[in-house]
């Protein structure tokens, strides 16, 4: 590989793609992200054949409550809008406006999973456990990985709060920052489909 | 070339041995299985005209372009010719036609459910491991091992699986369907021939996988109807107080005769007319074409129960030591399970 | 190869000493795409020797019927173990050392997009295919075939641990294929040396790119069936449960999902392999460039529509029989495109019959032949009768050891010497090529008939007097002999290493293509300067020029080069380890392994890596 730029005083303006290293991060995550969608999509077609697969485990319709469900989405779409500002700090180049979007970021995506953690318990509580039934197995696993998702989300972003502090906004950590963010959009954009398809359908029968 | 030679050696075969008219798909003895080697030929006789044409293009440009000794001069560098490349794609896509079309009328026409056809003969058929059970809900009889039809009906079957899947194959009247469970597939097949037709099971289920043969015998309608009564009858039990004792309690748990006993094994009614003891020890007393390490009904029957671990490994039927069978008890109910014939 | 003596340039901005390791610690720590293409390509040999056993047990044991030589339980054992190793262990692996090898040459770049992650992508696919086959030594051995069918994998049929070892093994490479099909995207988009645009590139190249985009799409799939298969087994999930609302053919439907692309992505690598081959020793440029381009990416599409025609007797209904029998067979359509334009290569050409080229030509009318049964298994009343027979096992491996190995042996013979500064031996090149090519076609040949007369697959034995007899002991003499090619390949590639290192750049002196511009083994940068793009072949058209380099698109100067790094090594001793947790039900292992990996994950995020300097002015070239 040439020698590379090290940023020295002034940073380009899309930082994450000022270096062909930070270009194929973000170029490569992009195809991960493909294979994610894939791997989801795969996840929500198992879900969807065995929907009604209840057997003698609680009625969805009216284990599911709505309410809870829609404030830990509009959670998490905030969270998706603070990483959005987060974003747009960073291509202005204000590290320290960069951090301060990162933190109520990751806290909200923090206040999603407690949430979910929360729902969980009360589920199995009510008979609702991964060994239930066909159904019970689907949704766990599904929105399950989702959760999984968003808790690797939240230990990464904070890790990079981290590296922030430390390294400053340089061509190497901007592409770490950025692609950060697109995974952390992935993850809101496959909630609106688990909202959707898993609550949402399952409450109209 | 050398490769040819396995090649006419293949096809040597191939016009030697149309295969068994028992077992063979190349033998079709049904509709079905005609319908299905009719597509088969329609596909090779294409086909064979790719692989003359590719393999007589190939032979002559390896001879044709081989490079002399010596010869260092660089051959003209050629792109590529619009012309051919349609040629090349539209043909092959006409004669993709020639098989699509008879292939999706026969794909519906053979997908055709006969189940509420009353000139039809409805058979349930679960598959265990390792064996095969065949229910008739229309005279309310079971039996197990060895389908009996008749030539002048169409067959629907209804097939699950007990266990873990299996697949329903007789190849030398139609095609093959998996039975899963917790699902029920419908086909059917007619038998126009009267014969003893080889079944095999066609899905990985086990151990024993390979050892799940069953029959499928074609007969006479009057010889069905006969069949059917012979299967109605109440049961027929061994003549010694003592072995229809023992037959009772250590048999009739799990197989059922007649109008007694418990459905977790095959069906024995009749089991002396049948081919075969466990679907593949041929009773030699029994099958038109006897080979010489077939052994007698009775003897099958002594030598599947002393051991069936080692006739069939990892089947769930226990041996003679593990139900308390006694030599004497064995002997008397080999023996009267062989001569447990029907009539028809 | 560089002396590891080389230390970093004083430069503007001063970096750490260089961490330059030697013998066992270099190959461990490598992020080089060579040496990472030799470590897959050598692994992938191994697992082929292996599943070569596997293979020539369970022909001894059909040899006659009835035979005893190998009980029923072990024989599906070999027909598991047989099948996974060879697809998973084998065939992916010697084609990811190629496209390694190959790829970046090729495309005048100095390393793939992200070295660390290839690293990763080895080490994975390694200790996953270990993991897999320690289970002959340890536990149970998976015995449910290759494809895994619910319920008999499940835990109501299957509790030993076998198939655990298959899940987690196959999860565990399959992190490694991910990352390998993201690796090469990325190269070929960002990474081509100038000029060339996508429309130069050479054809090894685009198979490499093609196959990586279903690779990306493909391997999610399995992910999500092992998941459920694993959860099923493991947490007493029910999604296979038929007694508590599962399903057994949804597992079907996931695994071809993934299954039917994952045979494209085997096979197209070995049709960019045979246009190379072709094209180089018929001395003729490629016939058809772009359509044998836009038939490789119909091929790739169209293989992501037919996956169940795997599952035409499962039951689908007559209109799903239907589409799925005609797009199965409009895949003949572009692979018929593909022959022709490979026969018109030849044709006009001054062609060399080189060992390579040997196979390259065999190649042909043997896929010829797999692809002709394989319009005959896509209708799907005919398939009624082939599926699940030996006609079906007469197919793919007419497709896969007739096409993609003979592709793979061909590829192997041609870029050696560019891997290792060695030719392989024309004479037992020829020797290969000729056993097992005759056995080949005497083990499987026959084996079409074997369907058609009666005999399914997967089968430990059979009954005398069905006709079986005389075939089976054809097909099992044809294995012997196909193993007895490979001993003689092996023994090539030994005595290869035992004459010294001094080939030319461009050794079949008819290279068109980048890589044969640079020495053999090249440096471990690569390219001194990058190279300038002027056309499609472009050494090849250099060389017409009267060039005897092409020319090149920067100064020299410090070359930046990627550090080796241990973490991709240990990351993967971590999941190995946690695959064991798992399936023994050590949760607490499994947790430690898991974290040992996501630790690495967090030490590679926080230290960076950046990277060393060659001056190849300084360089000693060894």
């Amino acid at each position: 590989m040439s020698a590379h730029q090290h940023a020295e005083g002034h940073l380009p303006h899309e930082p994450e793609k000022a270096t062909l290293e930070g270009r194929n991060k973000v170029l490569g995550f992009w195809i991960f992200l493909g294979a994610e969608v894939v791997l989801f999509g795969t996840l929500f077609a198992t879900f969807i054949a065995l929907r009604h697969r209840v057997e003698d485990g609680p009625d969805p319709a009216h284990l599911f409550e709505l309410p809870m469900i829609f404030a830990a989405t509009m959670i998490l779409l905030t969270s998706s809008l603070m990483s959005v500002f987060a974003v747009q700090a960073m291509h202005r180049h204000n590290v320290k406006a960069l951090i301060a979007w990162l933190y109520p970021t990751v806290l909200l995506g923090l206040s999603f999973l407690v949430l979910e953690i929360y729902e969980f318990t009360h589920y199995v509580h009510e008979g609702h456990r991964m060994n239930t039934s066909a159904f019970s197995s689907a949704f766990y696993t599904l929105v399950g990985f989702h959760g999984a998702h968003v808790a690797f989300g939240i230990l990464w972003i904070s890790l990079l709060i981290g590296q922030l502090y430390k390294k400053g906004l340089t061509v190497v950590t901007a592409p770490k920052v950025y692609v950060s963010m697109i995974y952390w959009h992935f993850i809101d954009v496959v909630w609106v489909f688990i909202f959707s398809v898993v609550y949402l359908m399952q409450k109209v029968g | 070339m050398k490769r040819i030679l396995p090649l006419f050696a293949g096809f040597a075969l191939l016009l030697s041995a149309c295969g068994r008219e028992d077992l063979s798909a190349l033998n079709p003895q049904g509709p079905v299985a005609k319908q299905q080697f009719d597509l088969m030929v329609i596909a090779i006789t294409i086909m064979s005209i790719v692989v003359v044409v590719v393999f007589s293009l190939s032979i002559y440009v390896l001879f044709r372009f081989r490079r002399r000794k010596g010869d260092k001069s660089i051959p003209k560098q050629v792109e590529g010719n619009h012309t051919l490349e349609i040629i090349w794609t539209v043909i092959p896509i006409v004669l993709l036609i020639i098989l699509g079309i008879p292939t999706v009328q026969t794909v519906f026409s053979q997908a055709k459910d006969y189940s509420d056809d009353p000139n039809a003969i409805q058979v349930k058929v679960t598959s265990y491991l390792y064996w095969w059970e065949f229910e008739y809900p229309q005279y309310g009889i079971k039996t197990a091992q060895e389908l009996v039809v008749p030539t002048d009906k169409k067959i629907m079957f209804e097939l699950t699986a007990g266990d873990v899947k299996h697949s329903f194959w007789i190849p030398a009247i139609g095609g093959k369907i998996d039975t899963n469970p917790g699902m029920t597939n419908r086909y059917y097949l007619e038998f126009p021939k009267e014969g003893v037709y080889r079944g095999k099971c066609a899905e990985l289920c086990g151990p024993s996988h390979a050892l799940m043969d069953f029959k499928a015998k074609s007969v006479s309608p009057e010889s069905f109807d006969k069949w059917v009564e012979a299967m109605k009858a109440p049961a027929v039990m061994p003549a010694d107080p003592a072995i229809a004792e023992a037959f009772q309690a250590k048999c009739l748990s799990c197989h059922a005769v007649g109008d007694q006993g418990g459905s977790a094994g095959p069906n024995l009614t009749g089991i002396g007319s049948r081919q075969t003891i466990a679907g593949i020890l041929y009773n030699s007393d029994v099958v038109a074409d006897p080979q010489k390490e077939d052994k007698t009904t009775e003897e099958n029957i002594k030598e599947w129960v002393k051991d069936t671990q080692k006739i069939k490994p990892g089947n769930l039927m226990p041996s003679a030591s593990d139900l308390g069978l006694t030599q004497e008890e064995l002997d008397g109910i080999a023996k009267y399970l062989a001569e447990y014939k029907l009539d028809y | 190869m560089a002396t590891h003596a080389t230390h970093a340039h004083a430069h503007a901005h001063a970096h750490a000493p260089v961490k330059r390791y030697s013998g066992i610690l270099d190959w461990l720590t490598t992020v080089d795409h060579k040496k990472i293409g030799i470590l897959y390509l050598f692994a992938g040999l191994f697992f082929f020797l292996v599943g070569g056993i596997e293979a020539i047990l369970i022909r001894i044991q059909l040899i006659s019927p009835m035979n005893d030589l190998i009980p029923a339980d072990t024989f599906n054992e070999l027909i598991t173990m047989h099948g996974t190793t060879m697809i998973f262990f084998a065939a992916m692996p010697i084609i990811f050392g190629l496209m390694n090898a190959v790829v970046p040459l090729q495309i005048g770049a100095r390393d793939v997009a992200f070295p660390f992650l290839n690293a990763l992508g080895f080490w994975t696919f390694f200790f996953g295919g270990l993991l897999f086959n320690i289970s002959w030594f340890i536990g149970t051995v998976p015995d449910m075939g290759w494809t895994s069918y619910v319920p008999l994998a499940g835990p109501d049929y299957n509790s030993g641990v076998g198939v655990d070892y298959y899940v987690l093994g196959l999860q565990i490479s399959g992190i490694g294929s991910l990352l390998g099909g993201i690796n090469f995207m990325a190269t070929i988009i960002n990474m081509r040396a100038p000029g060339m645009t996508f429309m130069r590139m050479p054809m090894f190249s685009w198979a490499t790119f093609i196959t990586s985009i279903m690779i990306v799409f493909a391997f999610p799939a399995l992910t999500v069936g092992l998941v459920a298969l694993m959860f099923d087994r493991l947490f007493q999930a029910n999604f296979f449960d038929v007694n508590a609302g599962g399903n057994t053919v949804i597992w079907e439907h996931i695994f071809w999902l993934f299954g039917h692309p994952e045979v494209y992505i085997l096979i197209i690598p070995g049709f960019g392999i045979i246009s190379e081959v072709v094209s180089v020793f018929a001395k003729k440029r490629l016939f058809g460039y772009s359509s044998m381009i836009f038939s490789m990416v119909l091929i790739a599409f169209l293989g992501f529509m037919v996956w169940a025609h795997h599952m035409f007797t499962t039951g689908l209904g007559p209109v799903a029989n239907a589409l799925f029998s005609i797009a199965t067979m409009l895949i003949a359509v572009p692979t018929g495109v593909k022959i022709f334009n490979w026969l018109l290569t030849l044709w006009g050409g001054s062609i060399r019959f080189t060992t390579p080229a040997l196979f390259a030509i065999g190649f042909i009318p043997t896929f010829v032949m797999g692809g002709v049964t394989g319009v005959m298994l896509a209708s799907a009343p005919a398939d009624y009768q082939y599926h699940d027979s030996y006609f079906v096992v007469a197919h793919f491996h007419y497709v896969i050891v007739g096409g993609l190995l003979q592709g793979l042996f061909a590829g192997i013979h041609f870029w050696w010497p560019k891997m290792f500064g060695r030719m392989l031996n024309d004479t037992l090149g020829k020797w290969t090529f000729w056993t097992f090519y005759i056995g080949f076609h005497l083990t499987f040949f026959v084996q079409h008939f074997l369907g058609l007369l009666g005999m399914p697959r997967r089968v430990f034995t059979y009954l005398p007097h069905q006709g079986f007899d005389t075939m089976n002991l054809i097909s099992t003499i044809g294995a012997i002999l196909m193993g007895v090619g490979t001993v003689i390949l092996v023994i090539n590639m030994i005595q290869s290493w035992t004459k010294p290192k001094g080939v030319a750049n461009d050794p079949w002196e008819d290279g068109r293509t980048l890589e044969w511009t640079i020495s053999s083994p090249p440096p471990e940068y690569n390219f001194k300067q990058l190279p300038l793009v002027r056309a499609y072949d472009v050494w090849w058209k250099e060389k017409m020029d009267g060039n005897r380099e092409v020319p090149p698109a920067e100064p020299v100067g410090p070359i930046h080069m990627p550090s080796p790094s241990i973490l991709p090594f240990v990351m993967s001793v971590g999941l190995f380890v946690a695959g064991f947790g798992f399936m023994y039900k050590l949760h607490w292992l499994a947790i430690a392994g898991i974290g040992v990996t996501l630790v690495c994950m967090a030490v590679r995020s926080l230290f960076d890596d950046h990277g060393f300097h060659i001056d190849p002015e300084e360089e000693v070239h060894a």
